[in-house]
């Protein structure tokens, strides 16, 4: 293996990607911020329908999740591969945790009606629609990041598993971060916009 | 280039990032509940950004890595910032 590997090049090739994520999730984020002018009261008012505390333990799931990617990444480059998968397995079960708090609250509100097109948002106030039309859309695109996240993880956690990722070589896992890392970000403004409009 | 990406994080000072990034959440719960008026929505989304800078800054290396990165990342947030503020001009006017 005397193939060199341009470490600074892969890196920018994941952030130029990161940055159309940045774009899509920013697109949604205006749409939510114009209809949020538009409509403050019906969006307030629909916020309060959400669960502020399945909200908040998400929250704290995806960050303890990031902490241990960023800890993963610590225990290669010090050659603490025990270590290292642990975290990694960490990051993937609190992924798996969000997912399932995720379900629970979605099957919550679509037995109380409130799903896209349902009767009780198509004929309640034009501001609530556009909420919780948002809130699926939003949410949804969020969890499918969820998933491909948790495989990229899946994936980096054999590569160390079979030394493919070690001390010297872990940019692939660094990129695995990122993306996640990602995902995070973009949780800690969903947060706040959907869940504690007050 | 290479010993630019040997910077190792120690699991202390991660961990004190992420004690950050738990205080600061609970702040943005404690600030949803007070009544400000229009003026919660900013509060919660400078709290975010704060989040975000510690997340950008420390989980994802950026305060370590080169230029091409910083400046590449600033320039996101630019378009994104022309972005926001466009689309306002045009529905704010309407």
């Amino acid at each position: 293996m005397s193939s060199a590997t341009d470490t600074t090049g892969k890196k920018i090739g994941m952030w130029l990607f990161l940055y159309t994520e940045i774009i899509l999730f920013g697109g949604l984020f205006i749409l939510y911020a114009v209809y949020f002018a538009k409509y403050s009261q019906d969006f307030i008012h629909s916020g309060k329908e959400l669960s502020t505390l399945f909200g908040v333990i998400n929250t704290i799931i995806l960050l303890i999740s990031s902490f241990a990617v960023a800890a993963s990444i610590t225990a290669v480059q010090k050659k603490e591969k025990k270590r290292a998968v642990l975290a990694l397995i960490t990051s993937i079960g609190c992924g798996l945790i969000f997912l399932v708090n995720k379900y629970f609250e979605w099957s919550h509100k679509i037995d109380h009606g409130i799903f896209p097109n349902s009767e009780k948002l198509v004929d309640g106030s034009p501001g609530e629609n556009i909420f919780f039309g948002l809130y699926y859309v939003v949410t949804g695109l969020h969890g499918v990041h969820i998933i491909i996240g948790m495989t990229l993880l899946l994936i980096s956690l054999l590569l160390v598993q079979r030394e493919k990722i070690h001390s010297t070589q872990f940019v692939f896992l660094e990129n695995c971060g990122l993306y996640w890392h990602l995902v995070d970000l973009i949780w800690i403004f969903i947060f706040p916009l959907f869940y504690l409009v007050t | 280039m290479d010993n630019k990406n040997n910077h190792i994080m120690s699991y202390r000072f991660l961990g004190l990032v992420l004690t950050a990034l738990l205080i600061l959440t609970s702040v943005t719960v404690a600030a949803s509940m007070v009544d400000l008026g229009w003026l919660n929505v900013w509060v919660a989304l400078v709290i975010a950004s704060i989040k975000g800078s510690l997340v950008l800054m420390f989980f994802m290396h950026l305060k370590y890595e080169g230029r091409v990165m910083v400046i590449s990342f600033l320039g996101t947030i630019f378009f994104l910032a022309i972005m926001i503020s466009l689309t306002f001009l045009d529905v704010a006017f309407r």
